[in-house]
Order: C-alpha cells, then sequence, then structure tokens
C-alpha cells in the first residue's frame, strides 16, 4: 500500500529546510512558494527518507482569482507519495520555474499545461503548445475560455 | 573519402500505417539513420477533460471509455475510484470484484491487441495479428454479455457497477478461461524464438532504468525496463490484494523485454480471473448513490495499472454536480516522453518497432 | 536460329497453318505470324496466371490468417482480379507535381516487361517453348534486373522521400542478391553442361532439388528477395515506408506495379521449376509416369506448388532490418553458394560423366554437406545468446490482505 505522507510531517521537514518557502499543509499536501518549485522538488529527490523519484503528474487548476499547480510525487523507493501544491496570482503571463531539470516526466506535461492552462514554465527548453495546434485562440482549459 | 550528404526530413504520419493512430513524427534521417525528431501531438484532441467540467459525475464515464478505447473498462475503474474517492462512497464486494475481472479481462485484450499490433509494425504481414483478434474477440463477446457493448463499455457507475453478469456469462468465462492458455502458448511458440524477432527487437530501443524512472514511464514499459513497480501490487486498490499474482520484470529494457512483458502478464491476468471467479461473494453490486450527487468541495487522486500504465484521475469537487477540474494523468501520453532519446541512432525500419513495443493509444495521448 | 526452330514443334506446326493460310508471295510473313501468336497466346496465359495467382494468394493468406479472403465475386471469389482490375483502370490517374514525368511514365511499363520477356526462355513442354537461348540462364538472371532500374526510376521519378528510401534500399539489397543467386546456379550449370534451359531440364535424371539443395536454399531466398517479398520486403515496408517506391502510384499505373509484382512470382516459380524440378517433366522418379499429365500441366502444377510456398512464407515471417539483409546475402548465402559450387565442381570433377548410381551418391554428398552447414551456423549463432526469453523474469510480491 502506497503510504500517504501526512503533509504536516512533510511540511515542516521542508520547513526546516526553506524557512520562507512552506506556506501551509493539509493532509497530504504541502502548499509552497512557486518561486522554489525547483530547489523543494530537488530537495524532495535527494533527502534520502523522502526520495520523491517519481513524477507522477502536474496538473494545473483555474480557481479563477488564482490558478493552482499540483505535483503528484511518488517514490518507488519508499512507496510513499505527497501532494506539492503551488498557487499563482494573475490572469495573463502567469509563470512559474520548470521542473524539468529535476524530472525529466515533466517535460510533456509542463508543455500540456502550459497548452490547455496558459501557465508558462520558464526555463523548459520547448515551451510550445502541444495539443492545440500554434495560433489557437486561448487556453482551452481556463474558465473564462471563450467568455466561460 | 567522405562523399557530401545531406539529411532529409520525412514525416512519419498523422496518417501511416502504423503510427497506431493519428500521430505525426518529423524525422530527420541520415541516409537511414535517425538523426532527430520532433513527435508532433494533439490530432485526437477532443477535450476530454473540459466536456468532464461540463457532465455529472455519473455522465463522465462514458467519456472516459474513448480515452484508451482498447481498455475502456481499466479507465472506467480509474475514473470510479477517483470519485468515490472524493465523494466518500462506499463499493460493495461483488462489485469490486466484477471490477476487478473484467479489468483483468480487458487487459488481456488490451495486451493482445499490443503485441499484434508490434508484430504488424515488424512486418509480419497481419498473421500474428489476426491471431491476437481472434482472442481478443472472445473476450469483447464476454462483454457484450454484461454490458451490452464490446468496445465502449461504460461498465462501472461511482458506487459499484450497472448490471450483474447475466447466467450464461459464467460458464462462457469458464470455457474461455480454459482455452485460453491453449492460444497463448500456441501464440508464444510461433513468434517469441522466431529468429527475425529476435534480432529485430533485441537490444533495440534501450530504455535505461535510472531514464525511464526519471521520465516518468509507467506500466509494461517501466517493468520491462528493471522495476518492480506495479500499482497492483504496490498500492492495490479494489481486491487486488486478496490476489496471489506475479510481476513479469525486464532486465536489459529493450523492446523484446516489452513486448515479453506483455504476453507474460496476460498469463499473469488470467490467474486473477481465476481467482476472482473462485472467490466472488454474493451480494448487492451497487450501493445506493443518486443519479446527482454532490460530493464536499475538495480534491481526490485515484490512480490504477491501467494495461498502458498509471492511470490516474484527479478530480476537484466545488460542491456540484459536476466536477469542477478532471485531470486525466494518461500513461501513454507520459510514456512517450523518453521517445527522442530511444529513436536517435536507430534506424528508420527501428523506428516502428520501438515506438509500437511502447504501445500507446492516441486516444489517451491526445484526450 | 534455324536447328532450334525445327525441333520446335509448337513453332513448326503453326507455321505450317500459317504457310497454308497465306499465298505464296507473302510466305515471309508466317514466321512473323506465328511469333506473334505464340507471344500472344504465352502473355495472356501468364496474365491469367497471374491474377489466379493474386486470388489464390488472398485465400491462401486469408487460411493462414483465420479469415475468409476474398469471397463474394464470382464463384468463390474467383472473379476477384477482374473486379481489381476494372477497379484500378476506372480510378484516376494522378501524377504529383514533383514527380518527372519521363521517368514516372517508364518505370511501371519497364517493371511489367521486364516480367514478361523472361517466360521467352522458359520451356513448357519437350517441344514447345519462345525460345531456346543458349545462355538461357544468363538471360533469366539478368533480365529481371531491369526491374532494379525501373524500382529506381519510380522511387526517384516520384519525387516522394519515402519512394526515394524505398528505390534506395531495393537498388542495394537487389544487387546484393544478384551474387548468391547467381553463383548459386553455377553448380547447375557444371552439372548440366550447358545454359541453355532446355539442356538443364533433359539434363535432370534426378531432379536437381535433390542433387543441388544448398543451391535450391540460395536460389530461393535471393528470388524471394528480388520479388521483393517478405522477409525483405523493405523497399515497400508498409509499416515504415507507407508503400515504398509506388507510395505515388495511383490507379492503372499502381495495377501495372502491381502485376509485374505478383507476376514475378509467377515466373520465378516457373524457373524455379525448370531448374530444380524437372520443369515440364513429372517430378518424380520412375520415368513412366510421364504420361499422367500433359507437360504444360505438370509445369503449371509445380508452378502452383512453388506460388504457395512464397505465400506460405509471406504469412509466417516478419521483415528483416535493411543491415541484417545485407549481412544475411553477404555473411550467410554467398559463403553458401561458393560452398555449394565448390563441392559439385569437385564431384563432377570426381565422375565427368555420372551413373545413375554416381548421381544418388552425390545427392548423399550434398545433403551431407547441407545438413553440416546449416548445424554449423546454428550452433555459431547459439553460442552467442542465450534462451532470449530468459532476459525477462517473474517477481513475486506476497498479497497484501486487507
Amino acid at each position: 500500500m502506497t503510504t500517504q505522507l501526512q503533509g504536516e510531517a512533510v511540511g515542516q521537514q521542508l520547513q526546516g529546510a526553506f524557512p520562507d518557502a512552506v506556506t501551509s499543509w493539509g493532509d497530504g499536501d504541502v502548499r509552497v512558494q512557486p518561486d522554489s518549485i525547483v530547489d523543494i522538488c530537488r530537495y524532495l529527490r535527494d533527502t534520502p527518507d523522502l526520495a520523491m523519484d517519481y513524477l507522477s503528474s502536474i496538473t494545473g487548476v483555474d480557481y479563477v482569482e488564482s490558478f493552482e499547480v499540483v505535483y503528484h510525487l511518488t517514490s518507488l523507493t519508499h512507496n510513499h507519495s505527497v501532494v506539492l501544491k503551488t498557487t499563482l496570482y494573475g490572469r495573463d503571463d502567469v509563470e512559474l520555474p520548470s521542473v524539468i531539470n529535476v524530472w525529466k516526466g515533466a517535460d510533456l506535461q509542463e508543455r500540456e499545461v502550459w497548452d490547455l492552462m496558459g501557465i508558462g514554465f520558464t526555463g523548459h527548453p520547448n515551451m510550445k503548445r502541444i495539443l492545440t495546434w500554434e495560433g489557437f485562440p486561448g487556453h482551452p482549459l481556463r474558465k473564462d475560455h471563450l467568455g466561460g | 573519402m567522405a562523399l557530401p550528404s545531406e539529411s532529409i526530413t520525412i514525416n512519419l504520419g498523422p496518417q501511416h500505417p502504423s503510427t497506431h493512430g493519428v500521430f505525426r513524427i518529423r524525422v530527420t534521417l541520415d541516409g537511414e539513420v535517425i538523426q532527430d525528431i520532433e513527435p508532433i501531438f494533439g490530432y485526437l484532441h477532443r477535450g476530454t477533460e473540459k466536456l468532464a467540467e461540463e457532465r455529472t459525475y455519473t455522465q463522465i464515464v462514458t467519456l472516459t471509455d474513448r480515452l484508451d478505447y482498447t481498455s475502456s473498462m481499466i479507465n472506467n475503474q480509474a475514473y470510479v475510484m477517483a470519485t468515490e474517492k472524493l465523494a466518500g462512497l462506499e463499493v460493495p464486494e461483488r462489485a469490486q470484484y466484477l471490477r476487478v475481472l473484467t479489468a483483468e479481462l480487458q487487459r488481456v485484450a488490451s495486451h493482445l491487441m499490443g503485441i499484434g499490433f508490434f508484430l504488424q509494425d515488424l512486418g509480419a504481414m497481419g498473421t500474428p495479428l489476426m491471431y491476437c483478434f481472434r482472442e481478443r474477440e472472445r473476450i469483447l463477446d464476454l462483454f457484450e454479455m454484461i454490458c451490452g457493448a464490446r468496445v465502449t463499455v461504460s461498465y462501472m457507475r461511482p458506487g459499484g457497477v450497472t448490471q450483474e453478469p447475466p447466467p450464461e456469462f459464467w460458464p462462457a468465462l469458464k470455457e474461455l478461461l480454459s482455452e485460453f492458455p491453449h492460444y497463448i502458448d500456441e501464440l508464444e511458440r510461433l513468434i517469441l524464438e522466431n529468429e527475425i524477432v529476435v534480432a529485430r527487437t533485441k537490444g533495440v530501443g534501450l530504455l535505461p532504468r535510472e531514464l525511464a524512472i526519471d521520465s516518468s514511464i509507467s506500466g509494461p514499459n517501466l517493468r520491462a525496463s528493471g522495476v518492480a513497480w506495479d500499482l497492483r501490487k504496490a498500492d492495490p486498490y479494489d481486491v487486488y490484494g486478496r490476489m496471489d499474482f506475479d510481476i513479469p520484470v525486464g532486465s536489459n529494457g529493450d523492446s523484446y523485454d516489452r513486448f515479453l512483458v506483455r504476453v507474460m502478464e496476460i498469463h499473469q491476468s488470467l490467474r486473477i480471473v481465476e481467482q476472482c471467479v473462485q472467490q466472488i461473494p454474493d451480494g448487492p453490486i451497487r450501493s445506493e448513490v443518486p443519479y446527482f450527487f454532490r460530493p464536499p468541495p475538495g480534491d481526490a487522486y485515484a490512480h490504477v495499472e491501467a494495461s498502458k500504465g498509471e492511470l490516474g484521475f484527479y478530480l476537484v469537487s466545488d460542491g456540484g454536480i459536476a466536477p469542477y477540474r478532471c485531470k486525466i494523468r494518461a500513461p501513454s501520453f507520459i510514456n512517450l516522453t523518453a521517445l527522442t532519446e530511444m529513436l536517435l541512432g536507430w534506424k528508420v525500419a527501428d523506428l516502428m518497432v520501438i515506438f509500437g513495443s511502447l504501445d500507446v493509444n492516441m486516444g489517451e495521448v491526445d484526450r | 536460329m534455324e536447328s532450334s526452330f525445327d525441333k520446335n514443334a509448337l513453332f513448326a506446326n503453326l507455321n505450317d497453318i500459317f504457310l497454308d493460310l497465306l499465298p505464296e508471295s507473302l510466305s515471309w510473313m508466317a514466321y512473323l505470324g506465328t511469333g506473334l501468336t505464340i507471344i500472344l497466346i504465352m502473355v495472356n496465359a501468364v496474365l491469367m496466371l497471374t491474377a489466379f495467382g493474386t486470388y489464390m494468394e488472398r485465400r491462401v493468406l486469408g487460411r493462414f490468417q483465420t479469415r475468409l479472403g476474398p469471397n463474394r465475386v464470382g464463384p468463390f471469389g474467383l472473379l476477384q482480379p477482374l473486379a481489381d482490375l476494372l477497379k484500378l483502370i476506372t480510378k484516376e490517374d494522378l501524377r504529383p507535381e514533383s514527380a518527372d514525368k519521363i521517368t514516372f511514365f517508364l518505370a511501371p511499363v519497364l517493371m511489367v516487361t521486364s516480367m514478361l520477356v523472361v517466360v521467352a526462355v522458359v520451356p513448357f513442354g519437350k517441344d514447345s517453348f519462345l525460345a531456346d537461348l543458349n545462355i538461357g540462364v544468363l538471360y533469366l538472371v539478368g533480365i529481371p534486373t531491369i526491374a532494379t532500374v525501373s524500382m529506381f526510376l519510380g522511387g526517384w521519378g516520384s519525387g516522394n522521400r519515402f519512394a526515394l528510401l524505398g528505390a534506395a534500399r531495393a537498388v542495394a539489397m537487389l544487387i546484393s542478391y544478384e551474387v548468391p543467386m547467381i553463383v548459386s546456379l553455377a553448380g547447375i550449370l557444371i552439372l548440366a553442361g550447358s545454359m541453355s534451359l532446355v539442356d538443364v531440364v533433359q539434363a535432370q535424371q534426378i531432379p536437381f532439388i535433390l542433387l543441388q539443395p544448398i543451391a535450391f536454399f540460395v536460389f530461393l531466398v535471393s528470388a524471394s528477395a528480388e520479388m521483393n517479398r517478405s522477409p525483405f520486403d523493405l523497399m515497400e515496408a508498409e509499416s515504415e515506408l507507407t508503400a515504398g517506391f509506388h507510395t505515388e502510384f495511383s490507379g492503372m499505373r499502381f495495377g501495372l506495379l502491381q502485376l509485374a509484382e505478383f507476376g514475378e512470382v509467377v515466373v520465378t516459380s516457373a524457373i524455379l521449376a525448370t531448374l530444380f524440378l524437372r520443369g515440364w517433366e513429372n517430378p518424380f522418379i520412375p520415368a513412366d509416369w510421364q504420361q499422367v499429365l500433359p507437360p504444360q500441366l505438370w509445369l503449371i502444377g509445380k508452378m502452383l506448388f512453388f506460388m504457395l510456398i512464397f505465400t506460405w512464407i509471406r504469412a509466417t515471417l516478419p521483415r528483416m532490418r535493411i543491415d541484417q539483409v545485407m549481412a544475411f546475402a553477404w555473411k550467410v548465402l554467398f559463403p553458401l553458394a561458393l560452398i555449394n559450387m565448390f563441392v559439385t565442381a569437385a564431384l563432377v570433377v570426381a565422375w565427368p560423366d555420372p551413373t545413375y548410381t554416381q548421381l544418388w551418391i552425390m545427392v548423399g554428398v550434398n545433403w551431407a554437406v547441407a545438413i553440416g552447414c546449416l548445424t554449423g551456423y546454428t550452433l555459431s549463432r547459439g553460442r552467442h545468446r542465450q534462451k532470449p526469453t530468459e532476459s525477462v523474469r517473474l517477481v513475486q510480491i506476497p498479497a497484501e490482505v486487507n
């Protein structure tokens, strides 16, 4: 059974390493600042007792007043998982550092989030649309797409 | 003396005999050797995630059929599990067994298709493909018996499954179980040690263990690279925890291993089906769930081991009758992450072998 | 020329008929009329056989693949080739703008011609053949090479990159396979002592398939490569190159290419029957079985047998990769053909004029060599490799009871 790590435990551990980066935590998730996402991800991957070596998925959610990007992380070594969340404000030019250098698996998923949700990832080598075509108007999964 | 030469760029797809759907790869070739590739997605994009925001939780089941249309049952299962997690629904034990049973039959059907098309890509003129389809047909007949549809089954619902299998289903299933190992053995004798198959696939399209994990590859492709990771064992859902089965794990991570892992998984799936038939208890097949229900605000992520890999649904509820956001973690899509690394330096003839050995389904890649 | 004309009963009889019909002053036309009539009959016979060959191939493939195959048009679907022909003729004939007009036009024509012309030297009865060339065997291996040229013309001329890749593969592969093919025929020529196909047939006291097993194997494999059939169908490799060199051809041009392709199967079967299975004579040892069937039917029966074998191979084997195909030609087939040539030559030096018993000893020696080569090759392959299926193992993880 994959253990869902307690958000509190992971959050406190992260807070110890990055004092300003962690904003809050819930049952199984930790909410962090968008700027420090790459450092936190690298820490989660490289710390032996966490060893989050597998990026299950990256999701963008549009809460209209803000965007949320959700990272589902799994450790194949310890068979446990944690959810990382970060909130982005604004509607245009929303950007977040790319974690492609931490997990290569972020490649296509970040492109998908950019294409459908309009959240850009800085540092991604090939930040192009993937499921829709270049020149597609807007980002279809936004709640206000085509007037909502 | 080196003769001056220039590379040529060719377009494979979107409508190409062996792209398993509408997928396009722009390949730069130096003679026959692949120098660079650029995969181009999206020809089958139907906006499933957006559509899901406009459907009730029950209606979305029909959308999931059309993701990986070769393994609809497993898609149903992943989706209803996420819904149940979100809404806190109970599932009767008999329904859980029926889910596992149909999902494993579906896995066999899907793997048969994957193997068949892989051999078709090797140029085997359709004979192995037709053999695989002959067996798959019998499984689809069972599905027709159980829910009236063969491919887009929509058999599962939040809280259970739609229908009790008819009485004639069980004898038909037992007959299938007694005959199937014989069919698979026949297929194995035909192809597993075929000199040309081995020469074409051994060592071709290597996916090293580290790259596989780093690129979030999942399913048989990950196991062929030597990682014993199967969500049915690592994170047992429904009644998989009670099932006795083994995980085939490859050692080289080449096309042959990926192909062989699928062949061996068919045997294991049949084992699970047999155990389901023995253990299945009597009882209701669905808990009382209203047609419209409102899960409490929050989010839930549920994943299953689909035939192509880890299929996950991430649902966000705002308390309404439809999900606020429905994200699909599509294994076929993410399995293509390492495609470039796997293809560079191989010949154009190997491209189709490697791509075929990944066994992706375009309905799921483009969603 | 005159001598072969005399002993050719077919020619002589028809020529008499024409001489009777024509006035004295036009008797020179009799020769022309005879030739044209026979060519007309031959070409039609080959085309009919080809049409039947496509039908047979599709039906047999259907059997292999647990399906029915064509069975709607006419009794048992026998008229299917006709329906296909009508469909192809009525289709629009498209030529891409980037295509070269002349080569695009020439490719199908050359291909069909080269296929049909080969039939000229195949004897289908003791005294019935179009031409008994004294270099018949050379003609056999030389003329089909024109098909390679036409493939390249078609592939290059259609201005399509798939076609170009297919054409490049075709040239590289076909030229490689010419070599073992010709060398494998050397053994037969040594035994027959002549290059005329009529002499080759008559020299077969024992069918050469028994006397020359290695040559037969090498020729069969090289011939299926020459015909670009599975497992050597790289140049049209459906799953890789769409359709290879004939990607851009449509309508009857495509029809002609397909015709040439299936026609080559018919022609190659005829050649195989002639070279290895006694041609028009009965393939069995007792000579008095000769009278059971007319010679033409014996030949057609053997052709159908070889066509069936080609279909069987096509239904069974996956395709090889270009480098593997080339390696197979140069590292396996070519040495085999050389071994065969030397062994045969040595045997003929030992018994320049073999009796019936000595021929059977030759059969024994040649089969021993063939089996030795096969065993040696298998052992050398097996030494390098473990059983392929060992790379995947089953990992047992105990069930968690919840």
